[in-house]
């Protein structure tokens, strides 16, 4: 029999939140530990009952390189700045596919653990953050296969610029975490955001230079284009590893803005939906 | 003393109606009206909120509820489905907001609602429990801490390192409640937790709550079964229709929650879109449980007989039909089935029903049921041609036991039923 802890409790109040509610970060803080294990969980429960396991991290990536160095490599013979077509592509692919994976989980956390909404208090936000974060894993695997790309086609890494490769990832975290912040919390009420997720995924990934280069669009086009944040993702990728394009410009910081601005947002509006999260999912 | 919880005029409105319009799919033409309306209902309800201000209607679940809890009290909460009891212990563990009123919580608050929330089939025994202690809001440490002891507490040792899924439900189930039990909260809310779980483990969950209460800790059950309430209560308030209509000793709010009425909700009516239009001749109109003096109840006696009447229209005649009710546990264990023709003489009188109205009433007879909270299902159909209407879960009710036998020893019984059987006892020499 365990004795009862003598400690003075922490007093609650509860009352209706009025307006965009407070961001309660002191709870989001209490809760730590609970972002370390759903991500914990989702990366030991994702590759269970599979035959080929985590490899699946591998193949995913390296198979979307090989088709799209067939089509655009060899076929359409895309611009690619001197870099052998499956690096330049897989150096996109990397964020890109994490900027997927946390944008179709983070999406639909909140419906997925319904049980635990209805059930449970803690604060809603870690859902679609551990979501996010359980996709690190996978892109730390395929970073791995990117050395191995690198060196098979002995591609020299930008080792001056190779230091913001950790700011450009962080680029990407936020764009995803943002995005899926907003969809979550509109999935709770309208599960259209299931039906859409396929179609935006495919739409964004043509609005983003995965497959070809950034520099095939014409100069004032250019901000326009980077309005998609994960533009600057993209190409902040390339030229951090593989020293492509013009680095920091007019283009990315309109990227970091639009992606912080998501971001921002999607907090405020995911806070201000969450009080109504267990009696609408 | 001080104050564990003090609630100040709580009260939460639920938004209905528009929900159903949604699922009314009948003709194909408005599926594609409503297919082809679809982005601007969806532009609007981004833009506006007119168009669902119109359609809803709103629904207080619970309203002007105030009460203060001392620390270390055990607080009993009756009232019938849909009074506010969960809405209430909703709004206690924080889980949705109150609309109007505030609460005042001192302490962590551990609810029995959540037994296994989080678990994951393919994850050990081990790794739930560190997974569904996190969710909980207990620190890694204090799951170390207690580690050994949950794991005694479930009797799972020897598959603790295997994926759940391999565990049976009764295993699944100790180990959820093992974790739950020892996130020892200043408060505990109890939820028709004991409703699951065999005898013995159910008596473990009871000795738990005990030594919680014991403990200085303050707890709130919330169960349909008077007997429990008794048992475990000292004091006890009534809700029903969201508001609190009586506070005081258990065994006086539960008489007052028996007798005035507040407990009759042993009905069922259907409403016409309730009713599938495949289910045509055959319209269900409601079905109720009625006492002996005709009034209908929520909880019978198990030591009366009482009836169940199911009234429904027929717009044509049908051959065969017979119409019959479910009666399972709320577990979902069927006890027994039976339907109106199946005497011989009923059988052949009903051989084809005119179109009508009619009533099907059957008799229960006293002494079956032990305690306990019922499902009574309906169906209607002609063997081997089809089912017109079925409803698993048409109607809920509760069985109470004064006076049953065995009632002189204040413990729970196994078992769905609880017959007065002939015992005699003979002394052979």
């Amino acid at each position: 029999m365990s004795e009862l802890v003598k400690h003075e409790p922490h007093t609650v109040y509860i009352k209706p939140s009025k307006g965009l509610a407070a961001l309660n970060l002191r709870d989001l803080w209490v809760y730590r530990e609970l972002v370390f294990f759903m991500v914990w969980r989702d990366v030991k429960v994702k590759y269970k009952q599979t035959l080929l396991g985590m490899a699946w991290a591998v193949i995913q990536p390296v198979m979307t390189m090989l088709v799209f160095t067939f089509l655009f490599g060899k076929v359409a013979k895309l611009p690619t700045e001197g870099i052998p077509y499956p690096v330049f592509s897989f150096a996109a692919l990397l964020p890109w596919g994490l900027f997927v994976t946390a944008l179709n989980q983070g999406s639909r956390s909140l419906v997925a653990h319904n049980n635990m909404v209805t059930k449970i208090y803690f604060p809603r936000l870690i859902l679609p953050m551990s979501a996010v974060f359980s996709g690190l894993v996978d892109f730390a695997i395929a970073f791995v296969i990117l050395v191995f790309l690198m060196f098979y086609y002995q591609v020299t890494p930008a080792w001056n610029l190779i230091w913001t490769l950790p700011l450009f990832l962080l680029l990407a975290i936020v764009t995803a975490l943002g995005v899926a912040l907003w969809l979550s919390a509109i999935n709770v009420q309208y599960r259209d955001v299931n039906q859409a997720l396929p179609f935006l995924t495919q739409f964004w990934l043509f609005a983003t230079p995965v497959a070809y280069s950034a520099s095939v669009i014409s100069e004032k086009w250019q901000v326009v284009y980077s309005l998609n944040p994960m533009a600057g993702v993209v190409n902040g990728f390339r030229w951090a590893l593989l020293g492509t394009g013009s680095g920091p410009d007019i283009a990315l910081w309109v990227s970091v803005a639009i992606s912080v601005l998501i971001f921002i947002s999607g907090l405020f509006y995911f806070r201000s939906m969450e009080k109504t999260f267990a009696d609408t999912i | 003393m001080a104050t564990a919880i003090s609630v100040h005029n709580i009260g939460k409105q639920y938004k209905i109606g528009a929900a159903e319009t949604k699922f009314r799919y009948n003709m194909l033409r408005d599926v594609i009206v409503d297919t082809v309306s679809a982005p601007v209902r969806l532009a609007k309800a981004m833009v506006g909120k007119s168009e669902r201000r119109m359609n809803q209607n709103y629904v207080w679940a619970l309203k002007d509820i105030s009460f203060d809890l001392d620390e270390g009290k055990v607080l009993g909460i009756v009232g019938r489905n849909g009074a506010g009891k969960s809405t209430l212990l909703k709004i206690l563990s924080r889980v949705t907001e109150p609309t109007t009123g505030s609460v005042t919580v001192r302490g962590r608050v551990g609810s029995l609602l959540e037994v296994g929330t989080g678990f994951h089939p393919e994850l050990t025994g081990r790794e739930n429990i560190y997974m569904n202690g996190a969710i909980l809001g207990m620190k890694r440490s204090e799951i170390d801490s207690k580690f050994d002891e949950i794991v005694d507490f479930s009797e799972v040792t020897q598959f603790i390192d295997t994926p759940v899924k391999r565990y049976s439900s009764g295993m699944y189930l100790r180990l959820a409640f093992a974790v739950a039990a020892h996130l020892e909260p200043e408060i505990l809310v109890v939820d028709e937790v004991l409703a699951v779980g065999d005898a013995e483990f159910q008596k473990k969950c009871l000795g738990k709550m005990n030594d919680v209460a014991q403990q200085g800790r303050t707890v709130l059950f919330v169960s349909h079964n008077m007997s429990a309430i008794l048992r475990l209560t000292q004091e006890a308030i009534v809700l029903n229709k969201g508001q609190l209509i009586m506070r005081g000793p258990t065994q006086e709010a539960v008489d007052y929650y028996l007798s005035s009425g507040q407990s009759q909700a042993g009905e069922r009516i259907w409403t016409a879109d309730e009713v599938p239009a495949v289910s045509a001749p055959f319209t269900p109109i409601s079905l109720k449980v009625k006492e002996r003096s005709g009034k209908v109840v929520d909880t019978i006696r198990s030591t009366e007989t009482v009836s169940v009447e199911f009234e429904y229209k027929l717009s044509s005649p049908v051959t065969g039909l017979r119409v019959g009710l479910y009666v399972s546990t709320m577990r979902g264990e069927y006890i027994f089935t039976s339907f109106d023709t199946d005497t011989p003489a009923l059988y052949e009188k009903f051989d084809t029903r005119e179109a009508g109205h009619y009533v099907s009433r059957a008799e229960l007879p006293a002494d079956i049921f032990n305690e306990g909270r019922y499902m009574v299902g309906v169906n209607a159909s002609s063997f081997g041609v089809r089912r017109y209407f079925m409803d698993e879960n048409a109607l809920a009710f509760n069985v109470d036991i004064s006076g049953a036998p065995g009632t002189q020893w204040g413990e729970p019984r196994v078992g769905p039923v609880r017959p007065r059987l002939n015992w005699k006892i003979e002394k052979m020499g």
